[in-house]
């Protein structure tokens, strides 16, 4: 009987810590649920009279022209850096050279430095080619500095891939891109998903990039947007839940579908696992 | 020796001949691709990173301090005018505070829901999703629902006086209270007699305003902590855990002994991350608190903002900029020689 009641706890246990976790989420949905009337303070964690979506609906006038933007941002830069960071990935497993290690090594660093230590030359440098406060700049920011963590993923991956094959290949005549186009890449599908979700993920929920190089509202992605509809004091609160559960959806509905890949990125990440 | 060696270069009337031969073999060698794939990534990344981060030393040394863009060279002074500066003295301090507090509670929580998850639980996929969710939202998303669930009027505050606790009036991230240990008090005798007395000081004291920002920062990422100690424990084997219960030990004694000593790896990485991650936090701090009350929850890359963007203050800005680039450094550098020499011996 011991047995049973430890299992008992720890169910309990495991529930009450979803429960906790949950309760942003609960709070966020009821809360932009509810109808104006309702949104007093007090009854914070009452449940709405019934399903009203006004509040969502005036926080997707607010934001959708951000959510487009973001997603105008968020696709090119996803799809470059996967593939650079792939090419990379694979020149640094299949075709070592003198002095990969270093080059790795300083790739890597450039995945820790705190973005901090770039921003004012970025800024200059995006100003003298025209790029600042436009998307293609954001675009080409989030490129270049998500080729170390995609470079990582990648080689991580390329490295369980047999060098025999490749070797083979290579032997049979195959090209450096032969090699890569008919066995590498059609191998690496899933590191593709990995890579592409972990990308997507990181470069939506940026603030940092996005309110220092737009400034322009028109052209700031979603983030920035919700920051701002959330330090309004004009903007009931009731609409600034709902904004903030707008605006964390994409990546939302990609963890729900996707999120095997979601942690396998989170792993890789992590270096330890490699 | 090769070929190609054996008919090196030879000296005549005092020059190297140039081997055409080698030089050409070299050059349409597969391998001369390969480094030519490599090299607009390359170039991109040591510019952007490693260019710009010699350019903002340059700021941080020069005398820029406003629109105007001035490298008159002036040594170290920015860097002393920040270390007297008050401001930052707290954003240190508030560093200091909120890296032991988030790091631990994020190892503490994770560490706990691994342990609860390794146990053969029907729906641990589910369970695993739900802790781990938070970690796909943004920041300013977290800030933004936690700034409504720690208002003193609203909240947690409001369902703890529905449940009837209605004497907690804890005012969360609006308390600008901070506490430290007093010198002359016990607690500071106790720190003195193991040699940690200089921890009994304002400069290392916790800002309670902050503890607000930890709890949000600990649900967004203490999953990801899960994560990795769930792969490690998945890792042990098996016959191990077994022979300890065979002999006797109880559940604690096999994680303390068995786990913890074997999972060690796996901490010193999420301390390293999250450690790192903590040293640059910017979006949850302006999303959620801002400042604070007498600077409570300021954090050095909130200064450095301020001061580049809205003081113009660039010299500045790199400054704290250099330092925080050092500290990251200081942490990650010799994390990064260990994993990727530990990576080469496996």
């Amino acid at each position: 009987m011991t047995i049973r009641w430890s299992r008992v706890a720890i169910y309990g246990a495991l529930l009450f810590f979803a429960v906790l976790y949950l309760m942003p989420v609960y709070v966020l949905v009821i809360t932009g649920l509810k109808s104006f009337t309702e949104v007093s303070l007090d009854q914070m964690w009452d449940l709405p009279s019934g399903l009203h979506f006004a509040s969502f609906r005036d926080a997707f006038d607010r934001l959708n022209g951000n959510m487009l933007n973001s997603f105008k941002m968020v696709i090119p830069a996803t799809i470059i850096s996967c593939l650079l960071g792939s090419i990379n990935g694979y020149i640094l497993t299949k075709w070592r050279f003198p002095g990969s290690d270093i080059l790795f090594f300083l790739l890597l660093f450039g995945m820790f430095i705190p973005y901090q230590s770039v921003l004012i030359p970025l800024v200059k440098t995006l100003q003298q080619l025209h790029l600042y406060g436009s998307l293609w700049g954001l675009v080409l920011t989030h490129t270049i500095y998500g080729i170390p963590i995609t470079t990582l993923i990648f080689r991580n991956y390329y490295a369980g891939v047999p060098t025999e094959v490749v070797e083979a290949a290579k032997i049979d005549g195959a090209s450096i891109f032969g090699i890569y186009t008919r066995i590498l890449f059609p191998l690496s599908l899933p590191g593709f998903v990995v890579v592409a979700i972990w990308q997507f993920t990181s470069i939506w929920n940026d603030f940092l990039f996005a309110a220092t190089l737009t400034s322009n509202p028109d052209v700031q992605p979603v983030t920035v947007a919700l920051n701002n509809l959330a330090g309004s004091f004009i903007v009931e609160w009731n609409v600034q839940m709902a904004g903030a559960l707008i605006a964390a959806l994409p990546t939302l509905i990609v963890y729900i579908l996707l999120g095997r890949f979601f942690m396998r990125g989170l792993m890789a990440g992590a270096l330890s696992s490699s | 020796m090769s070929k190609g060696e054996a008919a090196g270069p030879r000296v005549r009337g005092g020059l190297p001949r140039l081997d055409w031969k080698r030089a050409r073999r070299f050059v349409t060698s597969e391998r001369a691709i390969g480094m030519g794939l490599i090299v607009p990534s390359l170039v991109a990344v040591l510019v952007f990173v490693y260019g710009f981060i010699g350019w903002s030393a340059l700021v941080s040394v020069s005398n820029w301090h406003n629109v105007n863009p001035d490298y008159t060279f002036v040594g170290l002074d920015n860097f002393r005018d920040l270390f007297k500066n008050f401001r930052f003295q707290i954003d240190i301090r508030n560093t200091v505070a909120f890296t032991v507090l988030f790091v631990g509670a994020c190892l503490v929580l994770g560490l706990v829901l691994a342990s609860l998850l390794d146990r053969y639980i029907r729906g641990e996929g589910i369970f695993r999703s739900i802790y781990l969710f938070p970690m796909a939202i943004s920041f300013i998303v977290t800030g933004v629902a936690w700034r409504w669930l720690l208002a003193p009027r609203a909240g947690v505050n409001l369902l703890a006086s529905k449940v009837g606790l209605s004497g907690i009036h804890y005012t969360w991230y609006t308390d600008s209270t901070v506490v430290y240990v007093h010198q002359g008090s016990r607690l500071a005798d106790a720190l003195d007699a193991i040699g940690l007395g200089f921890l009994a000081d304002p400069n290392f004291g916790v800002p309670l305003a902050m503890i607000s920002v930890v709890i949000a920062a600990t649900w967004q990422m203490s999953g990801f902590v899960m994560v990795l100690y769930l792969a490690g424990l998945r890792a042990i084997p098996k016959e191990l855990k077994e022979a300890a219960r065979v002999d006797g030990a109880s559940e604690l004694q096999v994680l303390r002994h068995i786990s913890l000593p074997l999972l060690r790896p796996v901490t010193l990485s999420a301390m390293i991350i999250l450690g790192h991650q903590s040293l640059k936090i910017f979006d949850l701090i302006v999303s959620m608190t801002g400042r604070g009350t007498g600077f409570a929850t300021d954090v050095p890359a909130l200064f450095m903002f301020e001061s580049t963007f809205r003081a113009n203050n660039f010299s500045r800005g790199a400054a704290v900029s250099i330092v925080m680039l050092v500290s990251v450094s200081v942490l990650v550098i010799p994390y990064l020689f260990w994993s990727l020499r530990r990576e080469s011996r496996l």
